[in-house]
């Protein structure tokens, strides 16, 4: 292993790049994610001995090996678990978990639950691409109904799982959602995922280009990304279309989003801290934009926090001999 | 009872006694067999007890599949089991009753809550008559008492609901039993007043209830039966005595261990399950000794926690029982791969599957040495009593943090909920083994081998100049990269079996239990039967036979010796509480014919059926 020696201040994007060669397929959007991760290290001037990258098992769960910092490439689905224990013994440590839609959804669903309830402090980043890569295409739990695939010949009859809705429902408290080829939107979604403490939980609309090329295409191609798309920010209208020229509003008289005019005197502020809002836009789908950036941030103490917070926590400074005497004891004499 | 003297008090002297209480799960068996030990123990007998429930919480009331029992065996002499038959039992209940005078001796004493005999709970328990009043208990001593009102009677004065009242029988019974036995109340007394601090009432009335049976067997005009008895105090090592559970034992020996390895933090994880919660519970108390708990939401995140927190530079340590263990697996798959430290309790229990939950087994040996996918060895421990847990802990946290490994503790759920006496450890005495964490950068790589242990170095995350990479995929042996190579894979393979293997260097020769260390027949155990099997080989070595006790604590690796220590016996005899699993281990690495005893019903050992099989052979 080389030795380097500069500090982390002078860090560039590829200072955070491991020596191991990138095994993606050409053109996957990991390659993109990487890149938008590396630059977001760089610019947010994170320690490299004080970062994790944890991951399960799946395409993007190679992440940790392409990064110069810590990484624990694990079991499928259990990296939050892995995490978990990682915060719960050095709180300090700065833990990413680098998942996908397989990994995090099914086989971990589970832990996703439990970790974005108990709102332990990780950067929980979910690479979205609807299909299993690794194991050559089956459709995956956000698999739309229909999606053929060698398990599905016939169509999928299943229906998707919406990662930022399990991750609303699950009681996360800071939920983003951005994608692969936005680079510029995605390294601030990152960013803005890192500086809040407690889970961060922020999917990625991540292209397979080998087993499920385009299939975000009716969102993110450049001819209908403006019409597709609704960039939302904390205090800013939700306005989307080439012009901005179309907003959202509530309809009035039932739960609903409803498209109108931009200048209508109605339309939606967003705010991050509302929980009903971001419920709504998580579920919105064509003919709705999809929304893009934080939908939810309404921060609370993280879990681990709150483990070293309690009474006596892991002082370590107990006296075994005390402990041991504890309760009735009796002498015997020679 | 062994012997019987009349002393010059007018009691009769014993040289060990076992009692059993029995009655409902609601009944307070358990709490009342404690309390009992308790009192045994500041006495200064030697103990063993067996507490004995049924999986239900709380069964309906009067059922035989709701019997809870206690039992206790305590005397002067080496008391290693909590004893074959029972002298005297205690039946709070008809099916208390039916369940287990099968084990009371022929003229042993039966208590019974006359009251508690009623019709509707004769039917409960499957009696078409009442045994009290035909001769169907003629081989025993059978004392009736209206426990239900002589207990009314004595907490009367504290106007409690009768339904309030009818929980403190079972003090009445206790404070009978301690007059018996000659020994004091009062450090029930203080428990009571503990335990029931904030209702100050119901503490007055069960220590009423408690003087009241005490004095009942002072005061009543007795049967010719009911007399009182004195047990010699045991000759033991002179120091400072406690109780411990094998519960206790490990959770203290996992913080001893940690003392002793100097590691800040030990993550305990764990996931509720019968019998290894109590461990959860014990260590969740234990906070002001850098114990963080943490209950997962299943198994396999709770050893994933404990991995992480390995990884992180703590102690990572889970725990369950075999249903749990299975769910593990792939975890330790990982551990192994990654070679980190990992300690896993696991309180077997009969199964396969749910099986019983709450009955002892030692039917995972096979799982813990084997069970996973590919070549996949680990470290496999087994403490022998109560007392080693506590020893055993201590082991298991030296050898995963000396040779980065997954250690597997084999515990039963007899061994957690049984106690014994225990001399205290002074820290100071304990052993001390420091790990080291690597933070020199030169010439480093993850998977660097000290090239005595074979271990590989442990870095903490945030050590600078050591950020790596490791993961369940196949690694390079000289840089700790990817590798995919097949001389290598092969490398790697040989490697973590060396490393495993070479703990047998570092770990006791095998010794004897008992006898010699050749003859004609040697009897081999592990866990928690240690006691059954050395009293029946004690038993037959009386008896003129030339047979040895060989307990093996270590059973991945084994100790280096013990193969060729058990060639030295023309036959060797294996009891175990399976259908013969270390029995097959031990003819597959040493090509012995090795002879099984099973024992599968969910129950310790007797001595005797140990003895008889011992004399079949000898």
């Amino acid at each position: 292993m080389s030795v380097t020696t500069i500090t982390d201040a002078q860090l560039a994007p590829k200072d955070y790049a491991s020596d191991q060669e990138v095994r993606w397929c050409p053109g996957c959007g990991d390659y993109a994610i990487l890149k938008a991760v590396q630059k977001a290290c760089a610019e947010m001037a994170l320690q490299r001995e004080r970062t994790v990258f944890v991951s399960g098992i799946g395409c993007a769960a190679r992440f940790p090996y392409y990064m110069s910092t810590y990484g624990f490439h694990t079991v499928h689905g259990r990296a939050p678990a892995i995490a978990t224990g990682i915060k719960l013994a050095n709180p300090e440590l700065d833990v990413w978990v680098m998942t996908g839609d397989g990994d995090g959804l099914s086989i971990g669903g589970n832990h996703m639950l439990h970790v974005l309830r108990r709102n332990v402090d990780l950067n929980i980043i979910l690479f979205n691409n609807e299909i299993y890569g690794l194991t050559k295409g089956q459709y995956s739990p956000t698999s739309r109904r229909g999606t053929r695939s060698p398990s599905t010949p016939l169509g999928s009859i299943e229906n998707p799982v919406s990662a930022c809705a399990f991750a609303l429902g699950a009681g996360a408290r800071f939920v983003a959602r951005s994608v692969d080829t936005l680079q510029a939107h995605l390294i601030a979604t990152l960013k803005r995922a890192h500086a809040h403490r407690g889970a961060s939980f922020v999917e990625i609309l991540q292209n397979c280009v080998v087993f499920n090329d385009a299939v975000f295409e009716h969102i993110t191609g450049k001819e209908v990304a403006a019409e597709a798309q609704v960039l939302v920010e904390h205090g800013k209208p939700l306005l989307f279309g080439k012009n901005k020229e179309k907003g959202l509003r509530l309809k009035a008289g039932t739960l609903e989003l409803e498209i109108i005019d931009a200048t209508a005197p109605d339309v939606l502020i967003h705010d991050e801290t509302s929980r009903p809002l971001a419920q709504l836009l998580a579920a919105l789908e064509p003919p709705f934009p999809t929304a893009m950036g934080v939908l939810y941030c309404s921060p609370t103490e993280s879990y681990e926090r709150d483990v070293y917070a309690q009474k006596g926590a892991a002082q370590g400074k107990g006296d075994l001999d005390a402990l041991l005497n504890s309760e009735r004891t009796w002498e015997v004499v020679p | 009872m062994a012997t019987s003297a009349v002393s010059r008090s007018g009691r009769e002297t014993r040289d060990s006694v076992v009692i059993r209480f029995a009655g409902d799960s609601g009944d307070g068996m358990q709490v009342t067999g404690s309390q009992f030990t308790l009192e045994t123990a500041l006495a200064g007998s030697d103990f063993s007890t067996f507490p004995d429930f049924p999986a239900e919480i709380r069964a309906p009331t009067g059922t035989t599949f709701g019997v809870s029992a206690f039992q206790i065996h305590f005397g002067g002499t080496d008391v290693m089991t909590p004893g074959d038959a029972v002298d005297v039992l205690v039946a709070m209940n008809p099916a208390a009753l039916t369940v287990e005078v099968h084990d009371l001796k022929v003229g042993g004493t039966v208590i019974v809550d006359t009251a508690a005999f009623n019709e509707r709970n004769l039917g409960k328990a499957g009696y078409a008559r009442n045994p009290l009043d035909d001769d169907s208990l003629a081989r025993y001593q059978v004392l009736k008492f209206d426990i239900t009102k002589l207990t009314a009677d004595a907490v009367k004065p504290h106007g409690l609901s009768s339904r309030e009242a009818h929980l403190c029988r079972n003090m009445w019974a206790l404070g009978l039993l301690l007059w018996m036995y000659g020994h004091e109340r009062t450090a029930t007394i203080e428990w009571l007043k503990r335990k029931f601090a904030k209702k100050p009432v119901i503490a007055e009335a069960n220590v009423a209830a408690l003087n009241a049976g005490h004095a009942f067997g002072e005061t009543a005009e007795m049967t010719e039966h009911m007399v009182g008895y004195v047990v010699p105090k045991a000759a033991v090592r002179a120091g400072r005595y406690r109780t411990v559970s094998g519960t206790e034992g490990l959770a203290w020996g996992l913080v001893a261990g940690m003392r002793a390895a100097g590691i800040e933090k030990m993550v305990f994880a764990g996931y509720p399950i019968t019998p290894a919660s109590a461990l959860l519970h014990t260590l969740a108390n234990l906070r002001a000794y850098g114990v963080i708990t943490f209950q997962a939401e299943d198994e396999i995140a709770a050893s994933g926690a404990a991995l992480g927190a390995s990884y992180a530079g703590a102690l990572g340590v889970t725990s369950s029982s075999g249903p749990g263990i299975a769910l593990k697996t792939e975890m330790l798959g990982l551990a192994i791969a990654t070679e980190l430290p990992l300690i896993v309790i696991d309180s077997q229990r009969a199964g396969p599957s749910t099986g019983m939950p709450t009955k002892a087994e030692q039917s995972d040996l096979f799982q813990a040495v084997h069970g996973r996918n590919a070549d996949a060895p680990l470290a496999v421990l087994a403490p022998a009593s109560t007392a080693d847990c506590f020893d055993i802990a201590i082991e298991a946290v030296r050898l995963a943090t000396k040779y980065m490994t997954p250690v597997i503790v084999l515990s039963d759920g007899y061994l957690a909920h049984a106690a014994e006496p225990w001399l205290i450890p002074r820290e100071a005495e304990l052993p001390r083994f420091p790990v080291t964490y690597r933070t020199e950068p030169e010439g480093f790589h993850p998977f660097l081998r000290d090239p005595e242990t074979l271990a590989r170095p442990w870095v903490k995350p945030g050590t600078p100049q050591l950020e790596h990479r490791i993961g369940g995929l196949e690694r390079d042996y000289d840089s700790g990269h990817i590798s995919y190579d097949p001389d290598n894979h092969a490398r790697m393979t040989k490697a973590r079996a060396d490393k495993i293997a070479g703990i047998a260097r570092d770990i006791p020769l095998q010794n004897v239990s008992l006898g010699d260390d050749h003859g004609k027949l040697a009897v081999v155990g592990w866990g928690s039967t240690f006691g059954a099997i050395h009293r029946a080989v004690q038993i037959a070595r009386d008896e003129g036979r030339d047979v040895a006790h060989i307990h093996v604590r270590y059973l991945s690796p084994f100790p280096r010796n013990l193969g060729d220590l058990l060639k030295r016996y023309e036959r060797v005899l294996v009891p175990e509480m399976n259908n013969g699993q270390l029995v097959k281990l031990l003819r597959a690495e040493y090509l012995i014919p090795a002879e099984s005893l099973p024992r599968v019903t969910g129950k310790p050992f007797r001595v005797t059926e140990i003895a008889q099989a011992i004399r079949k052979i000898s």
